[in-house]
């Protein structure tokens, strides 16, 4: 086996799944190298939870080849060890208390665990406190960390997540964050779905984004930023009307009416439609003319905008 | 696609998990039951409740003489878990198999949780192996605890003194103690087979409640079903008759065959029930969130071979035992009334400080009639009337006779209740080692061998 296959955490080609006549996964191509962060997005039955559950080994797809840390993957719940992670929601029993529910979780699975990882894991996702409290009691983003704790119980080389930042707090957010990239650092490839646009955009390095089952976009968040063509910015500036004077003589840059785009009126903000470089014309020229740039940024963020565009366009081809 | 971290080491191709062995799933199911409050409470129940409750009816004045074995509750501690089998048959058991493993696939199905336990095992047969075992573990504690728990209450109410037995013979605590035993085992039988019911139901009707519910319901069924007038090869091919004919153990000599049937239909449908719950279970799409595993077809596949096996085993009875009939005849009848009538006239006579005498000597009969002779001379009902004689030893020109209202159910039972002359079984006290009682020959209970062909 080669070096560029043993980089290789998952690696998919012409993954097909049906479920009767509904058509889960249509040819879905995925690739996702050793500590690389994998965002997984689409709308609603896109088919991104069928795609996880191949990962985890919950089913074996109808058509295409499944290779999941160099090994083949032929019959479900054949997966290879090390891959860990959960689909819809974390399994987590509700009589047991968290401290309980990872114990016996390691039991289960042999791992001999001792009190000192647990609390370690416990530790990492920000349950200390609560580790004898009874999981019934557990908020949703209580639950999501618990269920991440309990997966890298496993210390796993591939981790799977479906949508790991339901419900999570802020401080949650933030343990949840921290542990993946320290996984990612440490060579752990993660695949994770989410709706949250910012957690991908903080997360991911590459995205690949399903829609009725097909991939619509694979890559780098980079690569999908540039290929959407124009996006909304909010500039706001010390005048806004010298602004609006320049952004209107600006070649390749138009004024929006923002009434329509939901946002809050603003008097000082202008919302500016243009291509990166375009808008880069437009912030010299504004500090040429002695204003002050004091905000730009995207009304949509580029991630969102690029899966909006692509995903809106899939549905209307359909 | 291009990796994060500048440098990741190569690592060589994973070998595929293995599946997590049966011993670890059986633990983790174990773990996960016992954690229940509602198990707790169960088996803290089972350990304790009986043991008051027997110890405090040994303690009233009016017994429970309408169950079996009811009516020597102050005599001896031994009918102490008699009593509780009875009334653990009709509600107990039932409800201790629906809680228990009514519920066992159906949780995993409230919680969401069956796919995390999928990956965490690798295997559908292995966690279907581990939630049987797991339920039987908890099912043979509580029952355990309902047999235990009942047989020290008795003993450490009332004493160990010798049981009375069906027929009037009176059984040493030894003897007690082991055909108690025997009896609570035989029990176990049933039990399995309507945990298994909760099994397949648990697996068959997934998030729906009637999963708990069908022990119960099945148990119900099974006990208006034994009250009904249906022949013998019916009766004893339904698995609830094993938690009647461990009454057969307490006769001399014990009426084996119905038991063993009985025992042997029930084990067929624990086999029959697990094996249906465990190929519905592997069967199941678990990547399809919408399938809970319900459905008109699994519903159809868990029934009709029971129905197909109820149908066997009605035949097998009826052709191995030539019995379609209720199984309760006229003979019969007057053969177990005359041989409890002179079991208990000999513990009279005791009781009394009479002579001795022995029931060769005594050589009872009885002549009994179902509604004054005007109907069939056979079946159930409370119109039997008898009347029994026997012969006073060393008094040859006397024989006595006593007259017996008998009220007999389907299932074989009968209690005799004496109407004259009220010397030999009318309403007194006679003093007993454990305080005075009621005359024996006053009202007792009996049974008919529905499979007896003398």
């Amino acid at each position: 086996m080669g070096l560029m296959d043993t980089l290789h955490a998952v690696r998919a080609h012409g993954i097909t799944k049906c479920f009767g006549d509904v058509v889960a996964l249509d040819a879905v191509d995925l690739d996702v190298t050793q500590g690389q962060i994998h965002g997984l997005v689409g709308p609603n039955g896109a088919g991104k939870t069928t795609l996880l559950g191949l990962l985890l080994g919950l089913a074996v797809a109808d058509g295409g080849r499944l290779e999941i840390l160099g090994t083949p993957v032929e019959r479900a719940l054949a997966v290879p060890g090390g891959v860990a992670g959960f689909v819809d929601a974390p399994g987590l029993y509700p009589s047991l208390t968290a401290r309980q529910n990872l114990a016996a979780l390691a039991a289960l699975r042999g791992l001999g665990s001792g009190t000192a990882a647990i609390d370690e894991m416990l530790g990492e996702v920000g349950l200390t406190d609560v580790a004898d409290d009874k999981a019934r009691g557990f908020s949703l983003g209580m639950r999501q960390r618990l269920g991440l704790a309990a997966a890298l119980l496993t210390r796993p080389r591939l981790l799977v997540l479906d949508e790991p930042a339901n419900g999570l707090d802020p401080a949650g957010k933030r343990h949840v964050h921290r542990v993946l990239t320290r996984l990612a650092a440490d060579g752990t490839a993660v695949v994770l779905s989410s709706h949250r646009m910012d957690d991908l955009e903080a997360l991911c390095s590459e995205v690949t984004i399903l829609a009725t089952g097909r991939v619509v976009f694979s890559g780098p968040l980079s690569k999908l930023a540039a290929e959407n063509r124009e996006l909304d910015y909010r500039l706001r500036t010390s005048d806004p009307e010298t602004a609006r004077r320049l952004a209107d003589g600006t070649s390749g840059v138009r004024i929006v009416d923002d009434t329509g785009l939901g946002l809050r009126q603003d008097p000082d903000v202008l919302v500016v439609r243009a291509l990166v470089a375009a808008l880069d014309e437009l912030v010299a020229q504004v500090v040429r003319s002695g204003v002050a740039v004091r905000e730009l940024a995207p009304v949509v963020s580029p991630l969102e905008a690029a899966f909006l565009a692509l995903t809106e366009h899939q549905e209307a081809g359909r | 696609m291009t990796a994060t971290t500048a440098v990741t080491p190569p690592v060589p191709a994973a070998p595929v998990a293995p599946r997590v062995p049966v011993s670890r799933a059986y633990r983790f199911e174990l773990v996960k039951l016992v954690s229940q409050w509602r198990i707790r409470l169960l088996v803290l129940a089972c350990w304790i409740a009986p043991g008051l409750f027997v110890a405090g009816v040994g303690q009233q004045s009016t017994l429970p003489s309408d169950t079996l074995f009811g009516r020597w509750m102050h005599a001896t501690g031994w009918a102490g878990p008699l009593v509780m089998l009875g009334f653990a048959g009709t509600w107990a058991l039932p409800l201790l198999t629906s809680v228990v493993a009514g519920d066992v696939f159906a949780a995993e199905d409230r919680l969401g949780t069956w796919r995390h336990l999928l990956v965490a095992v690798r295997s559908p047969a292995r966690i279907f192996v581990a939630k049987s075992l797991a339920s039987l573990t908890v099912i043979l504690l509580l029952v355990a605890g309902l047999a235990v728990s009942s047989t020290l209450g008795g003993l450490a109410s009332v004493g160990d003194q010798p049981l009375v037995g069906l027929d009037g013979h009176l059984l040493s605590s030894g003897d007690a103690a082991g055909r108690v035993l025997l009896a609570w085992l035989a029990a176990l039988a049933p039990a399995l087979s309507l945990a298994a019911i909760g099994l397949l139901g648990s697996v068959a009707l997934g998030r729906s409640p009637m999963g708990l519910l069908l022990p119960p319901v099945v148990a119900l069924a099974m006990s208006v079903a034994q009250m009904l007038p249906l022949p013998v090869a019916v009766r004893l091919a339904l698995p609830g008759y094993a938690f009647i004919s461990w009454n057969g153990l307490f006769t001399s000599p014990e009426q084996l065959t119905p038991l063993l049937i009985g025992v042997a239909v029930s084990l067929a449908w624990t086999v029959l029930a697990t094996a249906l719950a465990y190929v519905l279970f592997v069967r199941r799409d678990f990547t399809n969130p919408a399938d809970d595993g319900s459905g008109r077809r699994a519903l159809t596949l868990g029934v009709l071979p029971l129905a197909a096996l109820t149908a066997l085993t009605v035949g097998a009875v009826a052709v191995t035992t030539t019995s379609t009939g209720s199984g309760i005849e006229q003979a019969k009848v007057q053969k177990s009334l005359a041989t409890v009538f002179a079991h208990l006239y000999r513990l009279q006579t005791g009781q009394l400080h009479r002579p001795a005498v022995t029931e060769a000597q005594l050589k009872a009969t009885a002549a009994c009639t179902k509604s004054d002779g005007q109907a069939a001379q056979e079946g159930a009902g409370n119109d039997w009337r008898c009347v029994v004689s026997w012969h006073l030893p060393g008094v040859t020109a006397v024989t006595g006779t006593a007259v017996y209202q008998l009220d007999i159910t389907s299932d074989g039972r009968f209690v005799a209740d004496g109407d004259g002359p009220k010397e030999v079984n009318g309403y007194f006290l006679v003093r007993t080692s454990t305080g005075d009682a009621p005359n024996p020959l006053w009202q007792f209970d009996g049974n008919v061998d529905l499979l007896d062909h003398h």
